[in-house]
């Protein structure tokens, strides 16, 4: 079919885009690992207190860090495809017969290819420090973090492609993925929340993504979090990536 | 619809909505165009920065949605058939297109599988293109570390890559050094002795004069004259003939002279240079300084040149194509 066809090309290339340097791919580890070096230790002494059971931090932290790693991991994508705006590359796509939606999926879905190679490494070096995970609880996790991963990449795409200059961009991602995680209880759980912030935390869609995370990697298979988590994020990233595909529509308007 | 037209327009128009101090404003870019484009030409579309060439060109290539009016395409309806002209339209954008941190083989590879070649044989293409241009020193090099005309010659190689039957190109040889803008008329001049169509965007006269068969000029969204270069350049009437006088005074004082000895001819008078188109120029030219020089009336330069497209633009627009390079 052309437009797996298309999907495949664009996926490829974007793909090499990223192999030509992949250093990067490490680079925006580095965050996440310096909250699993230097903040987790500062856990360990609370625990005990209500969401954070003692002796088990580790187990709450990592799979509340790997969401965080999906929303902050892919919120900057958007400055790549301003070069390729700027260097007249998507007009060029949006000349030819290649399908509008395989532009930008071909993106997202490299995007979310490089978070999830992140939340396996991210992962194996949260062993050593005592993480007890379910297996198969970890692989429908990884599903979960590449749907938040897309996402935020198609949120930071379709302001891209509104701005089409760098000047606003991060401002406006950082506006959107600072609260958003700060409201999920990634760093602290929200059971530490006054009852108003845990009202707000309600309507933020990435707490419950955080929630069937968490559920997840304890193989808490029962937890209907799950099924929210799974349903909410997969909702927001239909509806985000449409948005973001009306704005690449936009360009030629 | 004619046969034979590649390119045909009725009013085509484009408006875009703009934002400014209290409140939006529309901007008629372009107003309603009539374009007919014959088959296997150069067809040079011409004029200042601004003059609604580029949006012209979106439209065309279906980048940009018309605000209204009709135009067909390789006898595609521009509004209900994209697809088709997309496939057979090959298009070159001012900025270029190509991918810089690719290397020209990969951009040229994947242009080809966009229009839909299989990987074997859009890898052969590729080679092909680069042999054709005389890239293949340098195209398995990442794009960004081209000269500017090594990177135009990608850029067109990528708008050919599907072998269209009709080329638009914007502005191709913007900022090139002489040599490469020689190269890159001779290739586009190639492409018309294989029957390609090709639309060409420029602000340059000579270009223009140079290639093209038929010349459309483009000034605030308005189509204001078109005919072949010839034509265009004897509708002047005569040779052109410029004195430069020392004051602006001076050179008022010798247009109410020649305007009184040349009634009919055409004259222009901008700050102290008088221009002025007349036959026979040259035979012409020693009596009029003479009785410049007898009303005290010193030019310090003349210059006669046979008509140019600058001239033609001046004659419809009133203006240098120069003089007022728009914001």
């Amino acid at each position: 079919m052309k437009v797996l066809r298309d999907i495949k090309l664009m996926f490829i290339r974007n793909m090499q885009h990223t192999l030509r340097s992949p250093v990067f791919i490490f680079v925006s580890m580095f965050q996440p690992l310096m909250y699993l070096l230097l903040f987790m230790p500062l856990l360990n002494s609370l625990g005990g207190v209500p969401g954070l059971p003692s002796g088990k931090t580790v187990d709450v932290f990592i799979p509340g860090l790997l969401v965080l790693q999906a929303l902050f991991g892919t919120a900057f994508v958007g400055f790549s495809l301003i070069d390729d705006i700027r260097s007249g590359v998507i007009e060029r796509f949006l000349v030819s017969p290649v399908n509008r939606s395989a532009i930008l999926l071909g993106r997202v879905l490299r995007d979310a290819v490089v978070l999830l190679i992140q939340c396996v490494l991210i992962t194996l070096v949260a062993i050593p420090f005592g993480l007890s995970v379910s297996l198969f609880g970890f692989l429908l996790s990884l599903l979960l973090y590449a749907l938040i991963g897309i996402t935020m990449a198609s949120i930071s795409y379709g302001f891209a492609l509104i701005y089409k200059i760098e000047d606003a961009l991060a401002p406006t991602l950082n506006t959107i993925a600072l609260p958003v995680s700060l409201l999920s209880g990634i760093i602290l759980p929200l059971a530490l929340a006054p009852v108003w912030l845990q009202t707000v935390a309600k309507a933020n869609p990435f707490s419950y993504a955080v929630n069937a995370s968490r559920a997840l990697f304890a193989g808490n298979f029962q937890n209907i979090g799950i099924i929210e988590g799974f349903v909410i994020i997969s909702v927001l990233a239909i509806i985000v990536f449409l948005w973001g595909l009306r704005s690449l529509k936009r360009m030629a308007a | 619809m004619v046969e034979d037209l590649v390119i045909e327009t009725k009013g085509l128009r484009k408006t875009f909505i703009s934002k400014e101090k209290g409140g939006k404003k529309e901007v008629e870019a372009v107003k309603g165009i009539n374009l007919a484009v014959k088959k296997g030409i150069i067809f040079g579309f011409l004029g200042p920065n601004g003059a609604g060439k580029s949006t012209t060109q979106k439209m065309l290539s279906t980048l940009l949605r018309p605000t209204g009016g009709k135009a067909k395409v390789l006898g595609y309806d521009l509004a209900e058939q994209q697809e088709q002209i997309r496939q057979n339209v090959g298009c070159v954008s001012q900025a270029g297109g190509a991918d810089l941190a690719s290397t020209g083989v990969e951009n040229l590879v994947l242009q080809a599988q966009l229009y839909g070649l299989d990987a074997m044989t859009a890898k052969k293409s590729a080679a092909e293109f680069a042999e054709r241009f005389q890239m293949t020193s340098f195209i398995d090099r990442p794009a960004q570390s081209y000269s500017g005309g090594q990177k135009r010659r990608l850029d067109i190689a990528l708008g050919m890559i599907h072998h269209p039957q009709l080329l638009l190109l914007d502005e191709p040889t913007t900022g090139l050094d002489p040599q490469s803008r020689a190269y890159l008329w001779g290739e586009i001049k190639k492409l018309k002795a294989e029957g390609v169509t090709v639309f060409l965007t420029t602000q340059y006269m000579d270009e223009a004069d140079k290639l093209c068969d038929t010349i459309a000029i483009i000034d605030y969204g308005e189509i204001v004259v078109t005919g072949t270069p010839e034509e265009l350049k004897s509708s002047v009437g005569g040779d052109a003939i410029v004195f430069s006088f020392p004051s602006e005074e001076t050179a008022r004082k010798a247009e109410a002279m020649l305007t009184e000895k040349n009634p009919a001819e055409r004259l222009q008078t901008k700050t102290n240079t008088v221009h002025l188109n007349i036959k026979d120029g040259e035979k012409m030219m020693p009596e009029l300084l003479r009785s410049l020089d007898a009303k005290n009336l010193r030019a310090q330069s003349v210059t006669l040149s046979r008509p140019s497209l600058d001239d033609v633009f001046l004659k419809y627009t009133g203006r240098s194509l120069r003089e007022d390079e728009r914001k």
